[in-house]
């Protein structure tokens, strides 16, 4: 290696470190925040590790907080089940519309298509009308059904279930095999990367979600994590370690399934973002 | 009696049709009924005391806007933020995946590192930015050890959209980041290899070939970028508890439409920025689209 290729590459590599301080010292220093206790942040040091390391940040929100724990859990309840129904339903939707002939099939193609231009903030409103129409304001279902299939990720499918090796299946048809017992037998199965490329994009979206939750429930205890952490941003002002391990309970979640479907995320981002 | 050709073409139509339903029923209700809905309330006025009633005013809700100064205010937020913001997130995004596209050690745990805020709730990420921003925050104390002026970045109004702007960046550009850099993978390494015989050098061969083939991504992160500004929402709201203050400095389209329709009420005039917001959305989704298509093509 020459000289000045070594100098360059040393350039890059601290451009690449120092980037990464960029992105690391947020969390880090709200992580650090979470285990200090209130007396150390109001004398505002900037030591990333704590004088006195505590627990008792989060000890305070699970048990003194009465709805912290139950915000948790909603939001796991609802981001689980968005993220089942949507693997179920838009896998079923994509494989119809990529394999079974039946009339009106193209119709519902493009109507697909279509759905996917229509920016969110159009829908939100009459969202909310036809959800307090249903009577399901301030339920679980107000924000789990109109999340439960995607037009994006049937798209996705499709394209997946197209390019999917027939001989598969008309192995299976040879068995006795019918449609259903092909499509849960034999072809999700195979399925799983496409899967696991949807299971990120939607968990991630159902549990970051802000704006619907926001919108249709307004008892406390129905609130998600995200809602519920803004008001409890108003609740302990200043209390930022209570508001950061809060923040932290929040974000490991998110956390733990980026690092399991790593590996499929850098294909589903170039998917969902050029089609 | 049915031909048992026809039996297993219905039979198929049927299985058709079950795979459908649930999609069928849960995007025809959350989002077919509301599209037209939408436009059905952008002409009317909704009284929602009691049993939801609509009064049809044709387009009173459209020339209203002309006069509304808050929306005026959102729009040039949103304009001052875009002009900011989608510069320098496409650059920096540019810049990051053009390294990590070189063979360099590591790259795939930077990769990772950079994408982490993408993945981070907004709610979390503005908290987690409003602590570094206090007045006490570890933002000022920097600011301060270098010998920079500090501000109030929560509370001023001529700081707290920069405030925004910096943690936009900060948090969309890895995402942008990703799609660059599938698409310098794209490149085919012959154009390179035939530049190298050429006896071009690296310049050359960014301006000649990178520049070029990365022409269509470049139009597609930058009018996703701006498309991302005009739909902002979370991170005002939570900046500002809902408010859009200090003084209006962070209002946007989409808390206004929001603040209309679920603070004052007025679902009709709410739905009518909303259907121009998402015709304007749309049309530069298609332009998008078009260059793009084209490019490829050509």
């Amino acid at each position: 290696m020459t000289f000045r290729s070594s100098v360059w590459r040393t350039v890059l590599y601290v451009v690449l470190i120092a980037y990464a301080c960029i992105t690391f010292i947020p969390f880090l220093w709200a992580l650090s925040a979470s285990f200090k206790t209130l007396e150390e942040i109001v004398q505002g040091g900037i030591r990333i590790i704590p004088q006195h390391f505590t627990l008792e940040n989060y000890r305070t929100i699970f048990i003194r907080e009465p709805y912290f724990l139950r915000w948790f859990l909603n939001s796991a309840f609802i981001a689980v089940t968005v993220t089942v129904s949507n693997l179920l339903f838009n896998s079923m939707a994509g494989y119809a519309l990529a394999r079974i002939r039946f009339p009106g099939s193209t119709l519902m193609f493009y109507s697909v298509l279509a759905m996917i231009m229509v920016p969110g903030q159009l829908t939100i409103i009459p969202q909310y009308l036809i959800i307090k129409y249903f009577g399901w304001l301030n339920s679980y279902q107000a924000v789990i059904v109109p999340m439960a299939a995607q037009a994006t990720y049937i798209f996705m499918m499709r394209q997946f279930f197209v390019n999917f090796p027939r001989e598969l299946e008309e192995a299976a048809y040879i068995d006795g095999l019918r449609r259903s017992g092909v499509f849960f037998r034999v072809v999700l199965p195979l399925a799983k990367p496409a899967l696991a490329a949807q299971t990120i994009f939607i968990f991630m979206g159902a549990w970051n979600e802000f704006l619907k939750p926001l919108m249709v429930m307004s008892e406390k205890a129905m609130f998600t994590l995200s809602i519920g952490l803004n008001t409890f941003k108003s609740n302990y002002i200043s209390f930022w370690n209570y508001i950061m391990a809060a923040s932290i309970i929040m974000t490991v979640p998110a956390l733990i399934i980026y690092i399991i479907f790593n590996r499929h995320f850098v294909k589903g981002v170039t998917f969902t973002g050029i089609k | 009696m049915a031909k048992p050709r026809d039996r297993l073409k219905l039979r198929e139509a049927l299985a058709g049709y079950g795979f459908m339903t649930p999609a069928v029923l849960i995007l025809g209700c959350f989002m077919l009924i509301p599209i037209g809905y939408s436009i059905f309330l952008a002409f009317h006025k909704v009284d929602l005391l009691g049993e939801v009633s609509y009064r049809f005013i044709g387009t009173a809700n459209f020339e209203r806007m002309a006069d509304d100064p808050r929306l005026w205010i959102a729009l040039r937020n949103t304009a001052k933020y875009a002009l900011v913001v989608v510069p320098t997130q496409t650059l920096l995004a540019l810049l990051l995946a053009s390294i990590l596209n070189m063979n360099l050690r590591f790259r795939y745990f930077f990769r990772a590192a950079f994408y982490l805020p993408t993945v981070t709730s907004s709610a979390v990420l503005v908290l987690i930015f409003m602590w570094i921003y206090n007045a006490n925050g570890l933002l000022n104390k920097a600011l301060d050890a270098l010998g920079l002026p500090t501000y109030n970045w929560l509370g001023d109004p001529a700081v707290a959209l920069t405030g925004i702007m910096i943690m936009n960046i900060w948090s969309t550009a890895p995402l942008f980041m990703v799609v660059f850099l599938a698409a310098l993978q794209d490149i085919p390494d012959t154009l390179y290899e035939a530049a190298d015989l050429d006896g071009a050098n690296w310049w050359h061969k960014f301006w000649k070939i990178t520049v070029p083939m990365l022409r269509p991504v470049t139009f597609y992160v930058v009018v996703m970028g701006v498309i991302g500004t005009f739909q902002l929402f979370d991170q005002s709201y939570i900046f500002s508890a809902g408010s859009g203050g200090p003084n209006n400095s962070t209002l946007t389209m989409v808390l206004l439409i929001y603040q209309y329709a679920f603070s004052v009420l007025d679902m009709g005039y709410a739905s009518a920025i909303a259907f121009l917001l998402a015709v304007t959305i749309m049309i530069a989704t298609l332009i998008q689209r078009y260059v793009f298509k084209e490019e490829r093509l050509g």
